[in-house]
């Protein structure tokens, strides 16, 4: 070892070595280095956030004594019987994954064509430009963007002035489902255009020409190799809105109407207004379920690699 | 392979929704502005006299100052966390390496209330009074991937051979990480870190159930919106708010070309 290459470094010759050595077998053993580095935020996640799914889990199993409001660790089934038997919870269970369904429905249809846009279409200045005003809306935050359509679909609002303006009649869409699914479709769109378009612009131009030089017309192209090359990014997009829908409960709170609840505004309150997280735990296994079953199919589908 | 009509069609559709997606944000900038108090379009004028009272609102500024302690503090973590976890990941294959990433993919993939209960109940389960740390815990774990998923892609962009280089000088382990992968991932940490506190400045639903009794300055607004109460102020400061996510996102945008949840490369 060169002893010149130390001096600059005004190092003494012990300390430096020891760094060496540790350095070099680090270097020497990726394994070591990867477990070192990747110990502390794999056991941080798994000590917070794991075991908190754990203790969810474990606590919708539980119960709250109705007088004293304290929790029984007791396990028993009586959680799940209460959601089983009372037919409200069934509907709200399926208004949260009928609407989350038909949000991602919406924006897949809505987002494939302007992905489709930037990614083959635009020329590269432009779809940068493009890509940023896509983008922006995604992570301006999502509160404001959510009580900005309360107000254009209140009863004064831009949406009737608009309608008023054409000579059509007054839209009464405030506070109902048809509003919570119009804001849900709005608020994830951008979540569902990003991953499209990774997609689109991947497929290499030669596979299209190829096609094309197999005779297929442009339709058939499309078919054929643009849409099952680009099917993992709907799917990739589709967990975003799926799961951001199942979740949520501002939306249907600021947006919709009385009969608008989701499984979140149940767990909500279950939590912040009658202090029964047993319940609120066992109503959240339900989303939880049904995402564990569709991220298991996506990942199936290879979705993740467009993520 | 599309004629010039589709082209057409596309490209007008594009703009149609490109306007879908702006006009609502342009409008509540608009209100904010609003010289009636009535939440009516169109505005009676405008005025720019809701600001100070909306700033100089005791409530408003205790949220803003937690807000802020709360997305420095998680930010911080998601970098520590999110960079060790990238560095780790890269350039090491092991058995689980995917679920290791698939972990970290977990509390944004998982429907918000999904979290916010889990992390409720653990806290609840060891008696944890809430505050701003269950906040910042709460935050830290969905703002970790941005830093990780940054970071990561910068890694994998950054050719091996220039760490390789380095060694062969001389150099050894501190020495490179110091003046060359540091360098060529600075830009990727800075806007990991943006993106974070952009994400963490504008949660409610995780937050709601890990903040107790204290607001942040999402609670603030949805507490108000709901009551209908204070309404111009809160136009006032959901412009503020509007400013302090997006300014962050240009910044991170302009360091690197891969930032967002949702990279393009």
């Amino acid at each position: 070892m060169a002893a010149g290459l130390d001096s600059p470094q005004g190092l003494n010759g012990r300390g430096r070595g020891a760094r060496r050595r540790i350095g070099g077998a680090l270097y020497r053993r990726p394994w070591l280095r990867g477990l070192s580095l990747l110990a502390p935020p794999v056991a941080a996640f798994t000590a917070v956030y794991v075991a908190a799914l754990a203790v969810l889990f474990v606590s919708a199993f539980w119960g709250v004594d109705p007088f004293a409001g304290t929790l029984i660790r007791h396990f028993s089934f009586d959680n799940f019987r209460t959601l089983w038997d009372a037919s409200v919870y069934h509907t709200i269970a399926l208004r949260t994954i009928g609407i989350a369904a038909a949000v991602t429905l919406t924006d897949a249809l809505v987002a494939f064509p302007i992905a489709y846009f930037m990614a083959r279409v635009a020329k590269p200045r432009s779809r940068s430009i493009l890509f940023v005003m896509v983008l922006l809306p995604l992570w301006s935050s999502y509160l404001v963007r959510v009580y900005a359509w309360r107000l254009i679909l209140n009863k004064e609002g831009v949406l009737n002035w608009v309608l008023h303006g054409f000579g059509l009649p007054a839209a009464n869409i405030a506070y109902s489902n048809t509003a919570v699914w119009i804001v849900f479709s709005y608020v994830w769109l951008p979540f569902m255009i990003v991953p499209i378009y990774a997609a689109l612009e991947r497929i290499p131009h030669s596979y299209l020409e190829a096609s094309r030089d197999l005779g297929a017309r442009g339709s058939r192209t499309f078919r054929s190799i643009v849409l099952p090359l680009a099917l993992p990014g709907v799917v990739a997009g589709s967990i975003f809105t799926f799961s951001l829908t199942l979740g949520d409960y501002i939306t249907p709170k600021l947006v919709g109407g009385s009969s608008s609840d989701f499984i979140g505004n149940v767990v909500f309150d279950s939590v912040g207004v009658s202090n029964n997280v047993p319940f609120a735990a066992a109503y959240a296994t339900v989303p939880l379920l049904v995402m564990g079953v569709y991220l298991v199919l996506a990942k199936r589908s290879g979705a993740f690699e467009a993520l | 392979m599309e004629t010039r009509t589709t082209r057409v069609t596309l490209g007008i559709f594009t703009g149609l929704v490109i306007a879908f997606l702006w006009i609502p944000i342009l409008l509540i900038v608009l209100y904010a502005f609003n010289s009636s108090n009535v939440q009516s379009w169109p505005i009676a004028g405008l005025t720019t006299k809701w600001f100070s009272p909306a700033i100089h609102d005791p409530a408003f500024q205790d949220a803003m100052v937690l807000s802020l302690k709360a997305g420095a503090l998680a930010t911080g973590i998601a970098l520590v966390l999110g960079s060790m976890a990238a560095f780790g990941v890269h350039r090491f294959r092991f058995f689980g390496r995917e679920s290791v990433s698939f972990l970290f993919v977990l509390p944004i993939a998982l429907p918000g209330i999904i979290t916010g209960m889990a992390l409720n109940s653990v806290f609840v389960f060891w008696h944890v009074n809430f505050g701003l740390w269950t906040v910042v815990v709460g935050h830290a774990t969905f703002c970790v991937v941005t830093v990780y998923n940054n970071v990561l892609a910068r890694l994998r962009r950054t050719p091996t051979s220039l760490v390789e280089a380095s060694m062969d000088l001389g150099a050894d382990g501190f020495q490179t990480f110091r003046y060359v992968t540091f360098p060529a991932i600075s830009t990727a940490l800075i806007s990991g870190a943006l993106l974070a506190f952009a994400l963490s400045f504008d949660e409610v639903i995780v937050t709601t159930f890990t903040a107790g009794a204290q607001n942040t300055l999402p609670l603030w607004i949805f507490g108000n919106i709901r009551l209908g109460q204070t309404l111009p102020e809160v136009n006032a400061v959901v412009v503020l708010v509007l400013a302090v996510t997006i300014i962050p996102v240009v910044l991170a945008q302009r360091l690197t070309r891969e930032s967002g949840l949702l990279r393009t490369e």
